[in-house]
């Protein structure tokens, strides 16, 4: 049941993204980052967690829940020392998603040449 | 008058795209999508034996390390063009803009160019994102309390 769930909730925001594309003048960049955005305001009243809760690993895929994670973080970490825990912990839960993006791009551009 | 004209022929020839066809092709494609994302978090919290929550990061550094391989291999842009938002919107696209930028501009140079445009496109996710999370954040502190 969560693997249909998972398609639905991924689906629809992947329809969603492809519907502003085709009817504005919008470029991929806008969308993912409207997405952001996005993600992370419907995490202001902890919306998101319930989706994924819901929806499992369909909702940890797009880049809405990159959002959800840096104001994820964020909370926790104020949660322990106040104010000044938003700046402290906003890269806690995604520290592991840029890193790996920073890492894997660099060493796999010396292997590989740009086609075209 | 001119103007009008030029416009009117310019609509007439530039190509329908069917966005039922898009619509539907994004559809399906980014649910498999999410669906992979599930399975592969169900492998690693039964094989490795960590709990639920932790999985996501590891299907996240998975689906990271897929996109860029296959960008690197040139399978990627040919998919995006088939699918358009289907493989934007996951998180492969996000690996997918930082690997094309580290890839075309890794020739003019290791810093001017390696270092300074690895973000180019991907940049404005990770700015937007943070002062968005920073911004509600303080929002959700002052009204809710944490």
């Amino acid at each position: 049941m969560i693997y249909l769930n998972s398609f639905l909730f991924c689906g629809l925001v992947c329809l969603l993204g492809q519907i502003i594309l085709d009817n504005t003048k919008l470029t991929p960049g806008h969308i993912t980052t409207i997405f952001v955005v996005l993600g992370a305001f419907l995490d202001i009243f902890g919306i998101y967690d319930r989706i994924i809760l819901w929806a499992g690993g369909g909702a940890c895929v797009p880049i809405t829940s990159f959002g959800h994670l840096l104001i994820h973080g964020a909370m926790a970490s104020a949660a322990d020392y106040g104010i000044m825990g938003l700046m402290m912990g906003i890269f806690n839960l995604t520290a592991s998603g840029i890193a790996s993006a920073i890492i894997f791009s660099f060493f796999l551009s010396f292997i590989f040449q740009p086609k075209d | 008058m001119e103007k009008r004209k030029y416009q009117g022929i310019v609509n007439k020839y530039t190509p329908k795209e069917n966005r039922m066809y898009n619509g539907l092709v994004a559809f399906v494609v980014g649910g498999l999508m999410g669906v992979l994302g599930e399975i592969l978090m169900e492998l690693y919290s039964y094989y490795l034996n960590i709990p639920y929550k932790e999985a996501s990061v590891f299907m996240i550094v998975t689906l990271i390390f897929i996109g860029c391989l296959l960008t690197c291999l040139g399978f990627f842009d040919r998919a995006v063009h088939f699918a358009k938002c289907g493989l934007i919107v996951p998180i492969t696209g996000f690996a997918h803009a930082m690997q094309s930028a580290a890839l075309e501009f890794r020739k003019e140079g290791m810093i001017m160019g390696l270092g300074a445009n690895m973000f180019k496109l991907s940049g404005s996710v990770i700015i937007f994102g943070v002062v968005s999370a920073y911004v509600f954040g303080l929002l959700r502190l002052l009204i809710m309390g944490a």
